[in-house]
């Protein structure tokens, strides 16, 4: 093959390519490419009357602001089980990190329900949170909830190779100038962990964004105060409303695409500095 | 005077550190699943016996493991053909096709349904035209595997490009100098050497086939005993107040959960590699 640019005596790269490229168009590309012409049917006009219904902007404020403060809340819980399970022994550290996966192995709707159980009135933890007034279930505290469960995972999982490969050498001449271990993790470890604490939260935003199972079960789904905006898009379909679920879905698709161009931007400009 | 490392932090801080973390993963990770077979078994062994015989229990159960039987296979075949080009070759857009690849892990999974309805539905691009054939793909089985293949594409390409990348293409390529053809070269060489990486992608495509809610909700229009996979037969006995029935098959879908988290640990030790997350 021709386009082949790396020298090699493999075969089966047009074959592989083929496959590849057929299986592609097929099962992503093109129904992709009908998402992105279905909202035009209602013309210009009507996709704008459609994406700025007090509904869908309350929905998509609940999305997009609850995945920001899930992913925020992310940023040092996954930071300490990172630094936890990279840097320390204990018993149980096998144990404990298999279960860092266990929000993405664990379907969406068995953890919805989970979570539900939980935290509802009379639930093992929601039952210690009633007398203090705190409610999570069927509130948009129910939505964080389950965000920040399902996002944790992206955190740890993009930060302990970064920790892992910090150099001793910056930590050990820190300490020797005479910084205390503070000034060292503020000065010297902080810094070089920023690039892949923005893509953990860039990570954990852009799930929790999209996020449907886990959610919906916990959240109550009270139009214009816990309804997030996938479930928007199932309600819409279910109305028949074709182009405006359509509208709905490649509005998320492209502001989440453009969050995540710009915090990789952003990485970018960091690890530079650094 | 004791000596102590400066490079890293106090004993004292590291044990409240260790502490914490252990409270957050039991509080955010352990229990959700406890809580899962807590609630299945609140009426006893025999109650959740009852609960996965039942008719539609047993048609949910069936239709998850056949809708998996279909898209994992299909998916395998793929990502081996994927992570064959990606990985042992290069070539302009190489990177445009690891991000495409990719590219349904980014998608929401009701988005994942929706693109097969506007495609099929009774209002999409194609469904007059199978209404008059009479044809059904969505509200229907084709629909549900059709969901689980996109938002299950990536797995096996993704596990495999880089073992395809590092380990394998020596081997592979005296194979071929001493006159093998391809396909044995696939057979004998590169097959024996990705073998765990193969069955770890395939592992983590599986559970995410039988797991899936989200893409397969959008698809299925919740017939009983006949579209309704595990999932979605939890979700509706939850919003029927049968909580013993619906955490029973979220018990049996934990289970699989538990099993391929242990499979992954057996293979991440057998491959070498501590690979990072499941996506």
């Amino acid at each position: 093959m021709t386009v082949a640019v790396r020298r090699t005596a493999l075969p089966g790269f047009a074959p592989t390519l083929g496959v590849t490229l057929a299986w592609l168009s097929l099962i992503v590309l093109i129904p992709l490419a009908s998402l992105a012409l279905r909202p035009w049917s209602l013309g210009l006009e009507g996709v704008w009357r459609s994406l700025t219904e007090p509904r869908v902007l309350a929905a998509l404020r609940l999305s997009f602001g609850a995945a920001s403060v899930a992913a925020l809340v992310n940023v040092p819980l996954g930071l300490l089980v990172a630094w936890v399970m990279v840097r320390y022994r204990f018993p149980g550290r096998n144990v404990a990190d298999a279960l860092i996966d266990m929000p993405l192995a664990l379907p969406t709707a068995v953890a919805g329900i989970a979570l539900t159980a939980l935290f509802a009135k009379n639930g093992w933890i929601g039952s210690l949170l009633a007398p203090l007034g705190i409610k999570v279930a069927y509130t948009p505290l129910g939505v964080l909830l389950a965000m920040v469960f399902v996002g944790l995972p992206f955190v740890v999982r993009t930060l302990e190779p970064v920790i892992m490969d910090l150099p001793a050498d910056a930590e050990e001449a820190a300490a020797t100038l005479g910084a205390s271990r503070a000034q060292t993790w503020w000065r010297v470890i902080l810094p070089a962990l920023l690039p892949a604490l923005l893509a953990g939260f860039a990570a954990a935003l852009a799930r929790g964004v999209g996020e449907y199972g886990s959610v919906i079960f916990i959240a109550g789904n009270m139009p214009m105060v816990s309804e997030i905006a996938p479930l928007l898009i199932v309600i819409r379909l279910e109305q028949l409303d074709y182009a405006g679920a359509a509208a709905l879905a490649l509005l998320m698709l492209l502001v989440s695409f453009c969050i995540l161009l710009l915090l990789n931007l952003l990485q970018g400009r960091i690890g530079r500095q650094a | 005077m004791s000596h102590r490392a400066v490079t890293t932090e106090r004993r004292s801080t590291k044990a409240v550190l260790i502490l914490l973390t252990l409270v957050l993963m039991a509080v955010l990770l352990l229990m959700p699943l406890v809580v899962v077979f807590a609630e299945a078994f609140r009426r006893g062994l025999p109650a959740v016996l009852d609960a996965i015989v039942q008719p539609e229990a047993v048609s949910a159960i069936l239709l998850s493991l056949l809708v998996a039987a279909i898209s994992v296979p299909l998916n395998t075949v793929c990502g081996l053909a994927a992570a064959w080009c990606i990985g042992h070759f290069r070539f302009p857009g190489r990177g445009l096709l690891i991000t495409l690849v990719e590219l349904p892990f980014s998608v929401s999974p009701v988005i994942s349904g929706l693109v097969w309805v506007l495609l099929f539905g009774a209002n999409g691009w194609l469904g007059p035209v199978l209404d008059r054939a009479g044809l059904r793909i969505v509200f229907a089985m084709p629909g549900l595997v059709l969901a689980t293949l996109f938002v299950t594409f990536p797995f096996v390409a993704r596990t495999l490009i880089p073992l395809m990348q590092n380990q394998t293409a020596i081997e592979e390529e005296a194979a071929i100098t001493l006159g093998a053809s391809g396909w044995q070269t696939f057979w004998r060489v590169t097959l024996p050497n990705i073998r765990w990486g193969l069955l770890y992608g395939v592992l983590l495509c599986n559970a995410r086939a039988m797991g899936e809610f989200g893409a397969v909700a959008v698809v299925s229009g919740h017939i009983r005993g006949q579209t309704m996979t595990m999932p979605l037969q939890v979700e509706a006995l939850f919003n029927d107040y049968d909580w013993v029935g619906a955490f029973t098959i979220a018990a049996l879908l934990s289970l699989l959960a538990v099993l391929t988290l242990g499979a992954k640990a057996a293979l991440e030790w057998r491959i070498g590699t501590a690979s990072g997350g499941l996506l």
